[in-house]
């Protein structure tokens, strides 16, 4: 199995299901010597998942690594909540340039590390979905091409949250946002839109492309660690609610996500070097509507004028990525070419 | 009709009133109302036929609508401060190409430090770009200095800004008259072309000019933002006459006639200046105001007749050229090269720092009682200790970020490493 | 003019408070001009909002430093921002909670001004009773316009049925109303004392 089994099903805490783990397969979170990599004070929204992904996936870098990690952020939620003048959460080194230039940014830390011949310093550059997908893409897309030594982690919220919830190259068909408002012939978010970066990234034949989300958090530090025992530039996409923005229940964050993947709306796989190696298949295989209910931002295909119709098409693209990647059935019935 | 509007949202309204065609929308702060608020008209059908393109960054921006404007559309887009500077290559090629495109600007800090307020270094950094340059001081003259853009835009194809302070302007919710479609179609025609792309009549756009042509294309834009200088004045004597109020122009006096001392400023300061002139006016004190609402073209002309018959200019800017001096105090020194009055350059509301009416009273009386070296720059409410304290670090050899070190020294507590 | 300041948390409704009061003003005949101060905000965070209201046109654009008037959304600011920093003497508080200012550890804030025009009002709970959700800012400008006379109640209800339509906007009219009430007889109470 390319990822560790776990035993017990984890309910809502990690308390039951690590405590019955063995120690070596404890999450790095409930371990005292962890990093801290960002550490409390910071602004973030309650409930917010792009911190928790950030939490987990910095810690196990820092685990994976012995301490030895430089992170570069790109503008949004994350920079912007981390480090409200004076104050700073982040307890490693950090730097934040621009939106659209965290890729270029991290591969020129990369290329000093080299040049100063400190190969055991390993970069981690991060930003939401903004800065990887849209303004960012033409600085990744050099970066993956170059195979420069950098794990990229993209926090995909689905919109620009930290200007206020605008429509995003991420942003699912018929999400409301505040410019793709439920007005109109075609309410939300167009169909026909968007782009998986993952399966750009796989395209590019780099070492090692992942996605996750934050309602798998032992998945989700397995992948860092397993990324980051690799070198070349590598890319993990990470599905995190924004319960301000997808107007979900502080609470429900990891539920949302969770739903994500159990509906197939969001497929959680691994790829090297542009094939699938593992796919992460739905346990319970559910229905969009639950997922899409816990959102306000879906709201206006429910309620009194219920679109049906509109809500069969995103179930059509759910199951798209249910046979596209295998997500039910074993990887020989998948159309996504898989390594295995 | 008269309403009581947020800013963002008026423009909104006055460039549906325009008639855009295509808008290309990429969010910063503080414009995202203003591209919000035109995604909804579009989506409701009240701004139509119009194509609303969310494009991947500013620069997508820009190119969407100098593509769309090549194409025969009347283009618009909105940026502010970092997404400015995104574009800035194709800010040059909109200019170069002499496509009548208009954007707002909604002022705001450029970084690092990273800033989201507002000052007019971004619209300054593109103050050579080939672009018109022009400032509102008032939600009311930043709806009615858009419907002049784009008359003035196609008139003379050249690209126009409309600066608005960012918040200041953009989030306030103030009286507005928003004209009405009618009045605008009269004032403002459809868009007929100087160049287009179309089969029918195949025409080639943006090739490569060598040494043997490239001075004289520099040229006559130079010409054409000089020939703005007479469209400018005209277009806002037509707009006047027609609407009913007086916004825009080149430059604007508050109770310059018989000044002494006249302060110079852009944008929405100028309402708190005219207001301190007022109260010192009451006084006694001989002192006016004058607004610049054209920054580019530069009125030099108008400047030097307003500027006579002062002794002192005061000027009073929101962004600098670092380690030369004041921007549009650098253009007054021109305006007067050769005449008498004494210039004052001083430098305010930087980053979103308000800029009072105490603060102001107190810095014309220091200039009035010859407390203000002139031919100096000066900073308003600049914190001496702390830039003291860190200059003495600096020369100490001591390392670290200084932003973030002198935020520290403020005295709010800090976590991190250091 | 009126200077007011509006104190609340982000989530609260403190901007749109200040917006409304604009809009009530403007329902009248008169200038108005509401902004918010702006920070990296999320929900919860200290939010300010301003709402200048005159006969003539309002030409400056800078905070306000020196209220007429505040309006407190949340009791829990009292003791983390400094409210009423720059309160004229004879200015106003109207301050959300169903507590008095004695008891909410602010007495010194009577000091050298007028008694009656230093109020709580407990907003949230009317915002409860007829939104079912903890809003309070409608009801505060009911409130405001009892205690201030700055803009009559009518312009106020109308501005929040205008911002908020249907059955929403109805209870906010309604929780305006009985704030209002309240205030008004409040005011009453320590006028006759």
């Amino acid at each position: 199995m390319p990822f560790p089994e776990v035993k017990f099903y984890q309910v809502g805490t990690f308390a039951a299901g690590n405590r019955l783990l063995d120690p070596d397969r404890r999450s790095v979170q409930t371990r005292s010597d962890r990093a801290n990599s960002i550490t409390s004070g910071h602004r973030a929204c309650q409930g917010c998942g792009e911190v928790l992904g950030a939490r987990y996936v910095l810690d196990a870098a820092m685990r994976a690594t012995g301490g030895n990690v430089v992170a570069v952020n790109a503008t949004g939620c994350l920079e912007v909540f981390s480090t409200p003048y004076p104050e700073s959460s982040w307890q490693i080194p950090w730097v934040h340039s621009l939106f659209g230039n965290a890729p270029a940014v991290a591969s020129g830390v990369a290329a000093a590390l080299r040049a100063k011949n400190r190969p055991d310093t390993r970069v981690v550059a991060q930003a939401g979905d903004g800065g990887t997908v849209d303004i960012g893409l033409g600085c990744l897309s050099g970066m993956f091409e170059r195979d420069d030594d950098v794990l990229f982690v993209c926090y995909d919220n689905e919109g620009y949250m930290n200007t206020g919830v605008q429509r995003s190259g991420s942003t699912p068909p018929a999400a409301r946002t505040a410019n793709t408002k439920p007005v109109g012939s075609e309410p939300g978010n167009v169909f026909g839109q968007g782009k998986s970066v993952p399966l750009i990234a796989m395209a590019h034949e780099i070492p090692y492309v992942a996605t996750a989300t934050v309602a798998e958090l032992h998945d989700l530090e397995y992948k860092v660690e397993k990324a980051m025992s690799m070198r070349g530039a590598r890319y993990l996409h990470v599905l995190v609610p924004c319960p301000l923005g997808w107007g979900s229940a502080s609470r429900d964050t990891i539920r949302v996500a969770r739903l994500a993947k159990e509906t197939g709306v969001f497929p959680v796989f691994e790829a090297e070097f542009g094939v699938v190696t593992a796919v992460s298949r739905i346990r319970r295989r559910v229905p969009v509507e639950q997922y899409l209910q816990l959102q306000r931002r879906f709201a206006h295909l429910f309620g009194d004028h219920p679109r049906p119709d509109v809500v069969a098409r995103i179930q059509a693209g759910a199951d798209r990525n249910i046979s596209r990647f295998g997500l039910l059935a074993g990887p020989e019935d998948a159309t996504e070419p898989s390594g295995n | 009709m008269l309403s009581q509007i947020e800013g963002s949202l008026a423009v909104a309204r006055s460039v549906m009133r325009c008639r855009p065609e295509v808008v290309a929308a990429y969010p910063i702060s503080p414009q995202t109302h203003i591209v919000e608020g035109l995604a909804d008209l579009v989506r409701t059908g009240e701004l139509s036929p119009c194509e609303y393109l969310m494009v991947e960054s500013e620069f997508g921006a820009m190119s969407a609508c100098i593509g769309a404007s090549a194409a025969g559309a009347r283009a618009y887009t909105a940026t502010a401060s970092q997404g400015l500077l995104f574009m800035a290559e194709a800010l040059y090629n909109a200019s170069g190409l002499g496509l009548p495109v208009v954007m707002t600007v909604a002022n705001r800090a450029i970084g690092a430090p990273i800033n989201i307020w507002n000052d007019h270094s971004d619209a300054m950094s593109q103050r050579d770009s080939g672009w018109v340059q022009l400032y509102a001081e008032s939600n009311q003259e930043a709806v009615d200095l858009h419907i002049q853009a784009f008359r003035l835009a196609e008139q003379l194809s050249v690209p126009v800004m409309v600066c608005m302070d960012g918040f200041i302007l953009t989030h306030a919710v103030e009286r507005v008259e928003i004209p009405e479609q009618a009045e605008v179609d009269r004032f403002l025609p459809p868009f007929t072309p100087r160049q287009l792309l179309d089969p029918a009549h195949p025409q080639t756009i943006g090739a490569m000019v060598g040494p043997e042509a490239f001075t004289e294309v520099k040229y006559l834009m130079h010409a054409k933002q000089m020939e703005a200088l007479d469209q400018i004045p005209a277009i806002a004597g037509e707009f006047e006459a027609s609407f009913g109020r007086a916004a825009g122009g080149l430059v604007r006096g508050h109770r310059i006639e018989d000044a002494d001392t006249v302060v110079v400023a852009l944008g929405s300061v100028l309402g708190t200046i005219e207001d301190v002139v007022d109260s010192m006016r009451a006084d006694g004190v001989r002192i006016g105001a004058l607004g610049i609402k054209s920054f580019r073209p530069w009125p030099a002309e108008e400047v030097r007749e307003a500027l006579a018959g002062a002794g002192r200019v005061v000027v009073v800017e929101k962004a600098f050229a670092v380690g030369a001096g004041g921007i549009v105090g650098q253009n007054v020194r021109l305006a007067l090269s050769g005449t008498a009055p004494v210039v004052f350059d001083v430098v305010a509301g930087l980053g979103g720092r308000a800029i009072t009416r105490a603060s102001l009273r107190g810095l014309f009386e220091d200039v009035l009682a010859d407390r203000v070296v002139p031919d100096r720059l000066h900073f308003l409410d600049l914190n001496t200790e702390l830039v003291e304290r860190e200059l003495d670090r600096s020369r100490r050899g001591l390392i670290g970020a200084h932003a973030e070190r002198m935020l520290r020294d403020l005295g709010t507590a800090g976590a991190g490493p250091y | 003019m009126l200077k007011v300041r509006v104190h609340g948390r982000g989530g609260q409704g403190a901007v749109t408070a200040a917006a409304l009061l604009s809009h009530a003003a403007f329902a009248e005949g008169r200038h108005a001009q509401a902004f918010p101060t702006f920070g990296s905000e999320r929900t919860g965070a200290p939010v300010v909002a301003f709402c200048r209201i005159d006969d003539e046109p309002i030409r400056i654009h800078e905070p306000i430093s020196e209220p007429d008037a505040l309006i407190v959304q949340d009791a829990t600011l009292l003791h983390q921002v400094n409210v009423f920093d720059g309160l004229r003497p004879e200015g106003y508080v109207l301050l959300n909670s169903s507590r008095t200012l004695d008891e909410l550890g602010v007495a010194e804030v009577r000091t050298g001004r007028r008694p009656d025009r230093l109020l709580t009002v407990p907003a949230t709970a009317y915002a409860r009773r007829y939104l079912g959700q903890p809003r309070p800012n409608a009801a505060l400008l009911g409130g405001f316009a009892a205690l201030t006379g700055a803009v009559s109640l009518g312009s106020v209800l109308d501005a929040i049925r205008e911002r908020f339509p249907g059955p929403v906007g109805e209870a906010n009219a309604k929780a305006a109303r009985d704030a209002f009430d309240d205030v008004a007889q409040h005011r009453r109470q320590l006028a006759d004392a």
